[in-house]
């Protein structure tokens, strides 16, 4: 033996297996990721793989058949929901595990873990926020009722069924190139998802930029920055329905009015990114009278971020008492956007204000006591334990008081609080909560009166659920438990030392606006004001305005409608915030001193017909002009306001500009001209050149281009996502695709005795990059194309569309 | 004949490990087969790297193919790699230099 040899060879051999099994010194562990029998090839799927399989699980009590099409939508076949729901888990978790879990870590503040450090704020603020105390008590409900738990136990033990049966070689590969592997599921988990759910709909508030602003403007500025009624609404419940009086009588506190002006300003210096205030949907039913069928038709369409694995997942669930097919949520049982034998239904999203903050008097730093109607009372704490990926632990101490956990403190500011004050929250979704029965229940709904019993366990998110049934009726309810408040309530941060302020009680579910079988034939939402200002409750503020007065007014002209003329009216890009706000502009440019290349630009604005398609330059020149002019308009006010502020809507400055020819903010305060709108929107324009000149130059004029719609994967890595995708529509139109946010499922439901339903979401049935059923519906839902939604009967075994059987034996 | 014979062991005893253990395994079969099989350090060399560059070049080959180098694309600009056939070849020479250098300590084993 020769030792030394031996020696260094056996050295060198060890350390390339080390190097290469680890990130000491590779970006990444290149043997381990690339070894073809362990890495990232055994995720490549074969173009002509089959997904026919055969499965034994004890958990089981029969047999179950999933029959699995040609767009990899799995027909599942029953004899019991405690079957079905297993399944159901199983498959979530065979196509999509990877998205389950990092969407339920990040709910539950546990996103550090994963990917380290840079994570931590995240997490701090949702555990802050409470998203694990409030999981955990609607958890309790859940389990409390038989049929939600049964749901969950069973599709839990499905999810770790398929957990179980994963080696290092079938991981799917995000796990492999983050280098982590995935725990067990449990029914926390299925509660976080939802809850995570409500964090995105009903986790939306001002209350901090609205109390800076109201402080920093006079009082008559304020009311004409942000009013609280809009001019041009078109509410969901239309304008003239009566209501009665509200049965609850709200004591308003005597100094509402004078609370917190003039008071030194609350935020810290930075403002930081905030969710989408243009996160909205659309959903409609018209009913026979205005169908070519005779028969009702239901369309919706959810607008939310569009990330690569997609939010949703197509499924049919089938056993001896249930038929329905639809959108699914993988993390959760059930459907929970789609249709069965005898109605359909869909949502958007309520938007009301169910957050609130409360200014707390601790009694010291050790903040064990506060001061609440006029006495000492123990806080109660709750301690976070957040475990961060290659750096050692962090604790967080969070403060429950009667309003809420205390979520901004000296060590958490949130990039919008000060550090010097406290302040607790009040949210709506801590509250005892069992959403999952509705969806259980919606699934199974064979009329009127079970849409109504179900959507009353919508508490929050409080969505407007549109339905239609076969019988033909149709009807829209602003579904939600919601707190009663007195006109303002809720808008500003609220003082916290006693009971005056905090919301009285929950506005009854009889008195929730809504409609049925309506003389305009017709009901229909997109995220508007629920009601008119005859509504005897206060709804809040800033809900947007445009989408709904199209859809209402192509519903209102629509006769003899077809699936096919739904397609285009759910694609449609027509823009009527560019139609209200273009003659003004036009109008009021100076044309006299523009330049030749101004005029070319002009000649495309003047040439527009409002419509944002893919191809239209004009549309380009409207967005970049109207952000110009909004920006002039009020960058002098905002100039020294504090930072974490909100402008106002686009609505406000457009309908004050329409109704006002010397709208106040129009002079610029740093002059000492009076500037005139004229003058305002010609200098808009030539402001507007550069970015126009340049988007030509490169090529990217055209809106779809400028535009720039992906479609993100979770991780933001760009070889995962999609990217430059040609589609039109823009915030205002109906087809509200912006840069990465937008329809995440177009449903089109047609009630006829035998359904014809189309939809299509922007991604694919497989979570697996390497799959070609990843990403193969993002061009048919760019180009606006549907797919037919194909409810198999148990007889269709045989049928052409059924590509692979996978069958399930106890 | 006796490389030959290595080269084919080395291969088929790393597919058959790689089913149920670690990657790093190859090393071991490489290392194993070396010293039972007594040739001098470049050959032993050159039948371990042989038998994992021809064995994983071919297996990430098929299995891209198969799969139209779809995935192989998306990992090539993770890696910064710029295509699918580099990165099958990168998968190739890592196979070859864990099994050559496992080979070559292998021959020293039974060397005088």
């Amino acid at each position: 033996m020769r030792i030394l040899p031996l020696l260094i060879s056996s050295v060198i051999t060890a350390g390339l297996v080390v190097t290469l099994n680890s990130k000491l010194l590779l970006p990444a562990p290149l043997g381990k990721l690339l070894s073809p029998q362990h890495g990232i090839w055994q995720n490549a799927e074969s173009s002509q793989a089959s997904f026919s399989e055969e499965f034994k699980f004890p958990q089981l009590t029969g047999k179950v058949q999933v029959y699995l099409d040609d767009r990899l939508v799995p027909h599942i076949f029953a004899e019991r929901d405690r079957d079905l729901y297993f399944v159901q888990g199983f498959l979530h978790a065979k196509f999509r595990l990877w998205q389950m879990e990092l969407q339920t870590h990040a709910a539950a503040g546990r996103a550090s873990e994963i990917v380290g450090k840079i994570a931590l704020k995240h997490d701090r603020e949702f555990r802050r926020l409470g998203m694990v105390y409030a999981a955990e008590s609607s958890l309790k409900e859940m389990e409390k009722d038989p049929q939600t738990k049964l749901a969950c136990d069973s599709y839990t033990e499905g999810v770790n069924a398929y957990i179980a049966s994963l080696t290092e070689s079938s991981l799917p590969l995000e796990y492999k190139l983050m280098g982590y592997k995935p725990e067990k599921w449990s029914n926390l988990k299925s509660a976080l998802f939802l809850k995570n759910m409500s964090e995105n709909l009903a986790g939306h508030d001002n209350d901090f930029e609205m109390t800076n602003a109201k402080n920093y403007f006079s009082k008559e500025d304020f009311t004409k920055l942000y009013p609280s009624y809009q001019d041009s609404l078109d509410p969901i419940i239309p304008k003239g329905t009566i209501y009665e009086k509200a049965s609850i009588e709200l004591k308003v506190p005597a100094d509402a009015d004078s609370i917190y002006l003039n008071k030194e300003d609350l935020a810290v210096t930075t403002q930081e990114e905030k969710p989408d205030r243009n996160n909205g949907s659309n959903n409609w039913a018209v009913n026979g009278a205005k169908t070519k069928s005779g028969s009702p038709i239901l369309c919706n369409d959810p607008h939310l971020g569009l990330n690569l694995p997609s939010l949703w997942y197509e499924m049919q669930l089938h056993t001896p008492e249930l038929n329905v097919y639809g959108a699914t949520f993988p993390g959760a049982p059930a459907v929970i956007i789609g249709y069965n034998d005898s109605c359909a239904w869909g949502v958007t999203n309520g938007g009301r204000d169910v957050r609130d903050y409360y200014e707390i008097k601790f009694k010291d730093e050790s903040k064990r006591e506060y001061w609440y109607d006029s006495a000492w009372r123990k806080t109660e704490f709750r301690y976070e334990t957040i475990l961060i990926k290659d750096s050692a632990t962090y604790m967080d101490t969070v403060a429950y008081t009667v309003f809420g956990p205390v979520m901004y403190d000296q060590s958490f500011s949130g990039g919008r609080a000060s550090n010097s004050r406290y302040f607790s929250v009040r949210w709506k979704a801590h509250d005892k909560s069992n959403e999952l029965k509705t969806f259980m229940q919606l699934n199974r709904a064979r009329n009127y009166e079970d849409y109504l019993s179900a959507i009353s366990n919508m508490k929050t998110p409080g969505q407007n659920f549109a339905f239609a049934n076969k019988v033909g009726d149709i009807a829209m309810r602003t579904q939600g438990e919601w707190p009663a408040k007195w006109k303002g309530q809720g808008d500003f941060i609220m003082p916290g030392t006693d009971s005056t302020y905090q919301w009285q009680a929950m506005i009854p579910f009889e008195e929730t606006p809504f409609q049925y079988n309506p003389s305009r034939n017709f009901v229909s939402s997109a995220n508007q004001d629920p009601a008119d200002s005859s509504y005897p409750y206060y709804l809040g503020r800033g809900y947007p305005l445009y989408r709904g007065i199209i859809i209402n007014r192509r519903l209102q002209d629509m006769n003899e409608i077809t699936p096919k003329d739904m397609m285009s009216l759910q694609t449609n890009d027509y823009n009527v915030f560019a139609e209200m706000a273009t003659p003004i502009l036009l109008n009021n440019i100076n044309e006299s001193g523009l330049s030749p290349n101004e005029i070319k630009m002009l000649r495309l604005l003047k040439a527009w017909d409002y419509n944002n398609a893919p191809y239209s330059r004009g549309a380009t020149v409207f967005d970049v002009l109207w952000t110009n002019f909004s920006k002039l308009v009020f960058d002098d006010e905002f100039k020294n306001a504090p930072p974490v502020i909100i402008r106002p809507l686009e609505s406000t400055l457009l309908q004050g500009i329409l109704s006002d020819t010397v709208y106040k903010f129009i002079d610029n305060i740093n002059t000492t001209a009076i500037e005139t709108l004229s003058d305002d929107i010609t200098i808009a324009f030539k402001n507007s050149i550069a970015v126009l000149e340049k988007a030509q130059m490169e090529g990217r004029l055209e809106w779809s281009k400028f535009k720039d719609t992906r479609v993100n994967h979770l991780t933001k890595l760009e070889p995962l996502s999609r990217l430059h995708l040609s589609i039109g529509g823009g915030t205002h139109s109906i087809n509200a695709t912006k840069p990465n946010h937008g329809p995440s499922w177009r449903m089109i439901v047609s009630l006829t005795p035998k359904t014809e339903a189309y939809g299509v979401y922007p991604g694919g049935q497989n979570g697996n990059p390497g799959s070609r059923f990843y990403d193969n519906f993002i061009d048919h839902w760019a180009s606006g194309t549907y797919y037919p939604l194909w409810m198999m009967a148990a007889d269709e075994e045989g049928d052409s569309r059924v590509q692979w059987k996978m069958s399930f034996t106890n | 004949m006796k490389f030959i014979v290595s080269v084919l062991l080395i291969a088929l005893l790393s597919l058959a490990v790689g089913l149920y253990l670690p990657w790093w395994t190859i090393a071991l079969v490489a290392f194993i087969v070396t010293s039972l099989i007594p040739q001098n350090p470049i050959k032993s060399f050159l039948s371990g790297f042989t038998a994992l560059f021809l064995l994983w070049g071919a297996l990430a080959w098929v299995i891209s193919s198969n799969n139209n180098h779809l995935l192989a694309g998306k990992v090539a600009l993770i890696l910064k790699m710029g295509n699918p056939i580099l990165l099958i070849i990168v998968t190739a020479l890592i196979g070859g230099l864990v099994a050559g250098f496992a080979a070559l300590a292998g021959s020293f084993v039974r060397r005088k």
